[in-house]
């Protein structure tokens, strides 16, 4: 380290205290200019507490920020960027119906006699474009762009605004490895032209090839940096959790001979007279096989899980669950009857915010015990089973009394597994089980599920995160517009082959082919 | 001490609107240049003997009983996010009919009674059933076809009332419905005031009284404690998360639509059967959307509703004495307005506060980092050659 140029961000025992927790405690972060700086931490150990902090979304109780050497004092955005740091949100914050260039633009439009001006704008944006080769097209509709296109035309909005600083908050949590690959390639152009970027991640691998220096976050405070070309990924993972670490692989096969879910060319319609949004679908769950879906969001899993759940109407095929033909019952039927839900977006279908962790015990499970008594709720016997999914599966909250909504993500999801392993479904329909949870979640999740699969439980996996697919399948298809366009093999098959199916690239082949 | 502080919680919003709403009209009424510590005097005055004021808190009862069934009717389809805003048509619909069978039929005493009340509560239930049955099958929304069936119910009513369920001679000052017999009506309760050795005035205390507080506590076990109430309130919060608990949306709005109007149809009953025994262009309008002010003020909780009930019931019996008092009786609707609008402001802020101190106490037990754990002191650690 060269200590006559100045630190791009310097941070020195940055404290932030929320009523009753200390979300961040003596911080300690160094970024160089003109380096990829990873910040890597578990899910609520306070990464996005301390990049809203730099960001000035915030300010801290204590300590200091310094950029470009000199001491600053957020107290907005605005700030922020005036200082040139910049922030690239992980939930893109875009206009769907406007163009690249307006949507860039937006709020700090250049005007001329009170009116857009266009030129001018296009010609910044084509320079922008152009000195970090983003391949940005103004006048396209960010409508028809796909995620990677719209996570550089959010980049592109940062630099617009003249920022040297760089913070992307979990860039690649919504990108297939290709993308992936070009965004790092982007970074390096950024990097070769002065730009200093901060990368959030949890995903130590891609850390680990972006990134040239990385500090650690854990449980609030920064345990420690380290150099990427020095440390593996296992070890920057145990800094990370302070503990040994899970893998998603599984042991044995526990594939047994019996199917529990048979779907036969089922086909959803899509709305009015689209295409279908699940076509001619036929796949087989039989006891003990984890079967996963591997796909880019938004092509059909999402409705391959509401048809088999009962939720969405088919047009055409069977759902079979055992030996009886399911496709005309109720989904509360298909419930009771064995089929366990693990929602994707879990607040949308898996809980009642609002409501009390007890009563998110009933839900989904209102016809049998132990929380209901004939016609009636059994507030007595939901509340004690409650306290007992709490213990079991480890779900950190006050009491079967505090509301849902009081709950981190991991709590809740462990909650909703533990509600759902309770019923002893006979096929699990587990749509991203483990997002957004924390380290130590996933693994309490992946064990169960394992250990659920030992005994002889079906599950359908769709997953966003591919080695949890690859590790935890016993079969793995890949869904591509509403069709199963290939099967892999497991244990044989890497992410990128599987990014590549998923985009198209592959032409269908048998399992294994590689 | 936790029981203490739920109450609290629950009544501090509504208290806080009713405190905003008196003081909004406090200065409105001093814009008017009427003195409001006046106006309050007036209100709260319910008389000079024993007689007036046992009078004027019999008046506020029997008001209060059809707004507590108003504001149950509009409360049970609030539960569940459906805005049952035909409450008043459903009720004048009802109400008609009913008192047209009443009166058409001589039963034994209980069972003419229960004749009047189960034909009221399936015209209420018909009513709203349309809309339900509309917003299924059509995806009508029940606000707009519950608000225009208000308009054609009331039509239907004054054709039905003067035409073929006139029961009125020709040239008599109020039209009405034919009388119902003796056998079909509710006495009063005034004898329990003798039970408590109190004044025992004229004006009778509808004997529907105990009637609403059964039907109040039914609707309060059918919400809290079955599991039909529990897929109601779950479809209420979050409608994507009920269906995917089996709950069959559909069917959950027919059937909440039919109870909704069920209750509506109640709402005439207290009147109907202890003080007209008719139905006629006189008879008590507006309770289905007063209904959905108690339903709001009383958080669509029974008991909420009932006290809320009580209080406009009492703000409503003031405009007759501030009339005599010459003072202008509209500052009871001003009131009642004011109310309606601070109450839907306290309901979210009180939702914001709970929730947070919800958030607080849960993080305190499971946050990444308390204040404890941090005192340890943090262990820097380098995983390898760092670069710093």
């Amino acid at each position: 380290m060269t200590e006559s140029t100045p630190l791009a961000v310097e941070l020195r025992g940055i404290t932030k205290r929320f009523p009753g927790v200390v979300a961040n405690a003596d911080i300690e972060l160094r970024v160089r200019r003109g380096e990829v700086h990873a910040i890597v931490g578990e899910n609520g150990a306070g990464k996005s507490t301390l990049m809203k902090t730099l960001y000035g979304m915030h300010r801290p109780d204590e300590g200091q920020i310094l950029v470009d050497g000199r001491e600053v004092h957020f107290r907005s955005p605005n700030d922020a960027i005036a200082a040139g740091i910049g922030m690239v949100h992980q939930h893109f914050m875009l206009a769907d119906n406007f163009t690249v260039l307006e949507n860039i633009v937006l709020g700090s439009e250049p005007t001329k006699g009170g009116r857009l001006d266009r030129a001018t704008a296009r010609r910044r944006i084509r320079e922008i474009s152009e000195s970090y080769s983003l391949g940005l097209q103004p006048d396209a509709l960010v409508e028809g762009l796909g995620v990677g296109d719209r996570q550089r035309v959010e980049i592109a909005k940062v630099l617009y605004r003249g920022a040297t600083i760089l913070i992307l908050d979990e860039p690649t949590a919504v990108l297939v490895p290709q993308e992936v690959d070009e965004l790092f390639g982007n970074l390096a152009e950024l990097k070769r032209e002065g730009v200093t970027v901060i990368f959030i991640s949890h995903k130590l691998d891609e850390v680990r090839k972006v990134a040239d220096s990385i500090t650690v976050i854990r449980r609030g405070t920064t345990v420690g940096t380290a150099d990427p070309r020095t440390t593996t990924a296992r070890q920057l993972a145990e800094l990370m959790v302070g503990a040994e670490l899970p893998t998603p692989a599984t042991r044995d096969s526990t594939v047994r001979e019996t199917p529990v879910l048979r779907i036969d060319h089922l086909t959803v319609p899509g709305a009015a007279g689209g295409r279908a949004v699940v076509d001619d679908v036929s796949m087989t769950v039989r006891e003990g096989e984890v079967v996963g879906i591997a796909g880019v969001e938004g092509n059909g899993q999402s409705e391959l899980i509401d048809a088999v759940l009962g939720l969405r109407p088919p047009s055409a095929g069977t759902v079979v669950l055992g030996e009886e033909d399911i496709t005309s019952w109720s989904t509360r039927r298909r419930r009771e009857e064995g089929v366990g839900f693990i929602p994707e977006d879990r607040h949308r279908q898996g809980m009642l915010l609002e409501a009390p962790l007890w009563e998110n015990r009933i839900l989904g499970h209102q016809t049998r015990p132990p929380a209901v008594k004939g016609a009636f709720i059994d507030r007595k016997a939901a509340r004690a089973d409650t306290a007992r999914i709490m213990r079991e599966y480890d779900v950190r909250a006050p009491g079967p009394n505090t509301p849902a909504v009081a709950l981190s993500g991991g709590n809740q999801q462990k909650l909703i597994v533990g509600r759902e392993m309770s019923a002893h479904p006979r096929v699990l329909l587990a749509a991203h089980p483990t997002r957004g949870v924390d380290v130590g979640a996933q693994s309490v999740i992946w064990e169960l599920l394992k250990d659920a699969r030992a005994e002889g439980l079906g599950i359908v996996l769709v997953s966003a995160d591919l080695e949890e697919l690859i590790g935890l399948s016993d079969t793995l298809h890949v869904m591509l517009r509403g069709k199963l366009v290939a099967t892999v093999d497991p244990r044989k098959v890497t992410p990128e082959e599987l990014g590549g199916y998923m985009t198209g690239g592959h032409e269908a082949s048998p399992a294994g082919a590689a | 001490m936790t029981l203490v502080r739920r109450i609290g919680t629950l009544l501090l919003a509504p208290a806080l609107a009713v405190a905003i709403a008196v003081v909004i009209s406090a200065v409105v009424m001093g814009l008017l240049g009427v003195d409001p510590l006046q106006v309050l005097k007036v209100m709260v005055d319910l008389g000079d003997t024993p007689t007036q004021q046992v009078t004027a808190v019999i008046a506020i009862l029997n008001r209060s009983l059809p707004l507590f069934l108003a504001g149950l009717a509009v409360a049970i389809g609030f539960r569940m996010s459906l805005f049952n805003i035909g409450v008043e048509g459903q009720y004048r619909m009802a109400t008609i009919m009913a008192a047209t069978v009443g009166a058409a039929v001589a039963l034994p005493g209980p069972l003419h009674v229960l004749l009047i009340i189960v034909v009221a509560m399936a015209v209420g239930a018909i009513w709203a059933g349309i809309v339900a049955v509309l917003k299924v099958t059509r995806g009508v929304s029940e606000v707009i076809s519950s608000i225009m069936l208000n308009t054609i119910a009331l039509g239907l009513a004054s054709y039905l009332l003067t035409g073929p369920f006139r029961g009125s001679p020709d040239g008599a000052s109020v039209v009405s419905t034919a009388e119902i017999s003796e056998s079909g009506r509710i006495g009063g309760l005034n004898g329990i005031l003798d039970v408590f050795g109190l004044v025992n005035p004229p004006r009778q205390l509808y004997g529907f009284l105990p009637i609403a507080v059964v039907v109040g506590i039914v609707i309060w076990v059918l919400l809290q404690r079955t599991r039909f109430g529990f897929d109601l309130r779950a479809t209420g919060l979050s409608p994507s998360a009920a269906s995917a608990s089996g709950v069959d949306a559909r069917r959950m709005v027919v059937k909440t639509m039919l109870i909704s109007g069920a209750v509506a149809g109640l709402i005439g009953l207290p009147d109907l059967l202890g003080r007209t025994y008719e139905y006629n262009s006189d008879f008590t309008s507006g309770l289905g959307f007063l209904g959905i002010a108690v339903a709001l003020l009383g958080r669509n909780n029974p008991g909420g509703i009932a006290l809320a009930a009580v209080l406009y019931a009492f703000l409503d019996r003031a405009a007759v004495p501030l009339q005599a008092a010459s003072l202008p009786s509209s500052v009871v609707t001003i009131i009642q307005g004011t109310i309606v609008l601070a109450v839907v402001v306290a309901n979210e802020i009180a939702r914001r506060v709970s929730r947070q101190a919800a958030e607080r106490s849960s993080r305190q037990t499971s946050g990444p980092v308390t204040e404890g754990s941090v005192t340890t002191g943090p262990v820097p650690a380098t995983a390898s050659e760092g670069t710093s």
